[in-house]
């Protein structure tokens, strides 16, 4: 299957003839800069807007002054950890999905392609199924353990011989163990309905109970990921080019794709253990960004790390506002909130390349 | 390489994509006749014969007429159907990735089946309208919103998987509100089964077939040059824009009508495709490699799953994604070994 279609038109900014002017760099700067400060409202009107009406001025001043008051409580103990939840999964699947689209060369990957998101949920299927475990907290190390032993196999399997991984490959290994483990996860779930019961409500994607020890266990895999994507922009803008051209311009291709399904692992797979496959967001906000910043790895991975954040919370805060008594679960709200925008982007423009 | 001339219509035979589809077509003759003769009712090859024509051993006729034979045509014809449907997609998208599970088309016709089974509470037959309007509806909807001044292929992927995600998360939905037994009921019909499978379901995907999959043999011919840009295809004297919405749709229609009739199976559209490609080593799709390995790898799955896990009823979903993935990844373990040994 060609997916040299995608290579032969990917080309970063900084191609000969056609340099970045100053003015793109910094039009491009202050986006960002914008971007950051939509994502602290986004952050704030998280922290205000629940279920219980709280004044924006009390949100405020309990924010500061955990006075021991019923709504301090709220924010405090509820509140604050799942705004900084989703803060942190957006991170992860945003940067996630925008690493795994460069380094497989394919626009249509996400956490969902290569394993990663089916690793995690086949591990917590066990955790359920065969040992009980039925707390998010539980979850975690298993989703975790599973995403990183999904992504070993995917990368062992779609390493081509003595050299390393090609996209393509790397594609239809992603796509081979998620059929196997999607069909041991079924098999699991249908001959044993009570795990399924508990499995449904992990699969749907939440960020709603979690506790401030789920923040502090995903934080460092989180930051750990995200440096290592952004230590690597460089390196993957040049194999963009492709292998050869890539190589000519001195990018260990190898270490390369290591390094980036490293990160890819430790972002999306701590993503998945703290709220469960959420996979829009991975796949829309990479897109986004090439539509906003241009094919620059450089500029892609940041606007991801700002954006994805954006989407999760704001998605989040509409999920908890519009369902009344019930709220609906922000992996609905991403894909209600996010396809319009993301059909209407691809309608409009055509879609930066790789 | 083989070629042949006759009047009007000329073939190009490749030797190898011949020998690949005679194989996978012997592969679905015996899996074929092992199905139709093993079981709790053991027949003979001659007995199952027999009682085709209205001549078998008492008691015969129910098993073979009523039970094995509309199981193993509809998974020929499902097979068949997904595979092809697959096929097309992944060449207009030029993306491996674009199956019809990944553009909505699934999902389109799952809510619909979903809403039928959680909702109105309907029965098999409902069920299979419910899939199929869905699906149909997900694909002019997405039609709709891709079209612009002709059908992109990649416009169409994206904007698919868009739509996709929104309509998966309506399921999602769905099944967290619906009480367990819906959602277990829903869940299996998700997973894509052959499970009492009858005429009703057979008639409606073989009529499809027979009108869609020689549409796409014919039109299918063009696509390997379709795969060499818009360009290149209309110096070479193919109408690209015209070609690729015929193909798209036959492929739509297709996957529709499988669906209706067993459910969304996993990744048959997406690795049946590959592994005929794989196997064949064409330069462009090959459709008839194609459908004949979606009809054998279904046709097997679910001889799998009625002898391996009998008892257990476990749908034919569970089998196409363990043995097409297993398969998928023997196959690239195998080129990686190769390719050791050649460098």
């Amino acid at each position: 299957m060609s997916l040299g279609a995608v290579r032969t038109e990917a080309a970063p900014d900084e191609t000969p003839g056609k340099a970045p002017s100053r003015r793109a760099q910094s039009v491009r700067a202050v986006g960002l800069l914008v971007a950051l400060g939509v994502l602290a409202l986004v952050f704030l009107l998280s922290l205000w807007i629940g279920s219980r009406n709280i004044a924006f001025l009390d949100t405020w001043n309990v924010l500061w002054h955990n006075d021991g008051s019923e709504e301090a409580i709220i924010i405090h103990d509820l509140r604050i950890p799942r705004a900084l939840i989703g803060l942190l999964v957006g991170i992860g699947l945003g940067v996630g999905g925008a690493l795994m689209q460069a380094v497989t060369r394919n626009p249509l990957a996400d956490p969902g392609i290569l394993g990663v998101t089916m690793g995690a949920s086949a591990s917590v299927v066990v955790a359920i199924a065969f040992l009980g475990i039925t707390s998010v907290l539980g979850y975690v190390w298993f989703a975790f353990a599973g995403a990183a032993i999904a992504s070993v196999v995917v990368y062992l399997l779609g390493s081509a011989g003595a050299s390393s991984a090609t996209p393509e490959r790397l594609v239809l290994a992603g796509a081979a163990i998620t059929a196997v483990l999607f069909a041991f996860n079924q098999a699991v779930l249908l001959l044993d309905p009570t795990a399924f019961n508990e499995f449904r409500f992990w699969e749907i994607g939440s960020i709603a109970g979690r506790k401030m020890d789920v923040v502090v266990r995903i934080a460092p895999f989180i930051g750990a990921g995200l440096l290592l994507a952004l230590s690597q922009a460089r390196p993957l803008n040049a194999l963009a080019l492709g292998d050869q051209a890539g190589r000519a311009l001195g990018a260990k291709i190898g270490t390369t794709r290591l390094l980036t399904a490293v990160a890819i692992t430790l972002l999306c797979g701590a993503a998945t253990a703290a709220a469960g496959p959420i996979t829009f967001v991975g796949l829309a906000v990479p897109h986004v960004a090439r539509l906003i910043a241009g094919p620059d790895q450089r500029w892609v991975l940041p606007y991801s790390t700002v954006l994805a954040p954006v989407l999760m919370l704001g998605a989040d805060v509409i999920g908890r506002k519009i369902g009344g008594a019930e709220e609906f679960e922000v992996g609905i709200m991403t894909a209600f909130v996010g396809a319009p925008v993301f059909i209407w982007l691809c309608r409009r423009r055509k879609s930066a390349r790789l | 390489m083989l070629r042949t001339r006759s009047e009007r219509v000329s073939f190009r035979v490749d030797a190898r994509a011949t020998t690949v589809a005679l194989a996978l077509l012997a592969g679905v003759i015996v899996v074929g006749l092992i199905a139709m003769t093993t079981g709790d009712y053991p027949l003979s090859v001659g007995e199952v014969v027999q009682t085709l024509f209205g001549q078998g051993p008492p008691g015969a006729d129910f098993v073979v007429t009523t039970l094995r034979l509309p199981r193993l045509l509809a998974g020929i014809l499902v097979g068949a159907a997904l595979s092809v449907s697959g096929s097309i997609l992944q060449s207009v998208s030029g993306n491996a990735l674009g199956s019809p599970d990944l553009i909505g088309f699934t999902n389109g016709s799952a809510v619909g089946a979903l809403l039928v089974i959680i909702v109105f509470g309907g029965g098999a037959v409902q069920v299979s309208i419910g899939a199929l309007v869905g699906g149909i509806a997900t694909a002019l909807v997405l039609f709709v919103l891709a079209y612009r001044g002709g059908v992109h292929g990649r416009r169409l992927v994206l904007i698919g998987i868009g739509l996709s995600t929104m309509l998966l998360s309506v399921n999602s939905y769905l099944i967290t509100r619906a009480s367990l037994q819906e959602a277990v009921t829903a869940q299996s019909w998700l997973v894509g089964s052959l499970n009492g499978r009858g005429w009703e379901q057979v008639v409606p995907v073989a009529v499809a077939v027979a009108v869609l999959i020689p549409l796409a043999l014919y039109y299918g011919r063009r696509l390997s040059l379709l795969e060499l840009g818009d360009d290149k295809a209309k110096a070479l004297g193919v109408h690209a824009d015209r070609t690729r919405l015929v193909l798209v749709t036959v492929s739509v229609l297709l996957a529709a009508v499988a669906t209706a009739a067993a459910g969304p199976i996993a990744f048959l559209a997406l690795a049946a495709p590959q592994l005929a490609r794989r196997l064949t080593k064409a330069a462009g799709p090959s459709l008839v490699a194609s459908a004949l390995m979606g009809a054998f790898i279904l046709t097997l799955s679910d001889f799998a799953v009625q002898r391996v896990f009998s008892g257990t009823q476990l749908p034919v979903g569970i089998a196409t994604g363990a043995i097409g993935g297993l398969y998928l990844a023997w196959l690239l373990v195998h080129e990686w070994r190769r390719n050791r040994a050649a460098g």
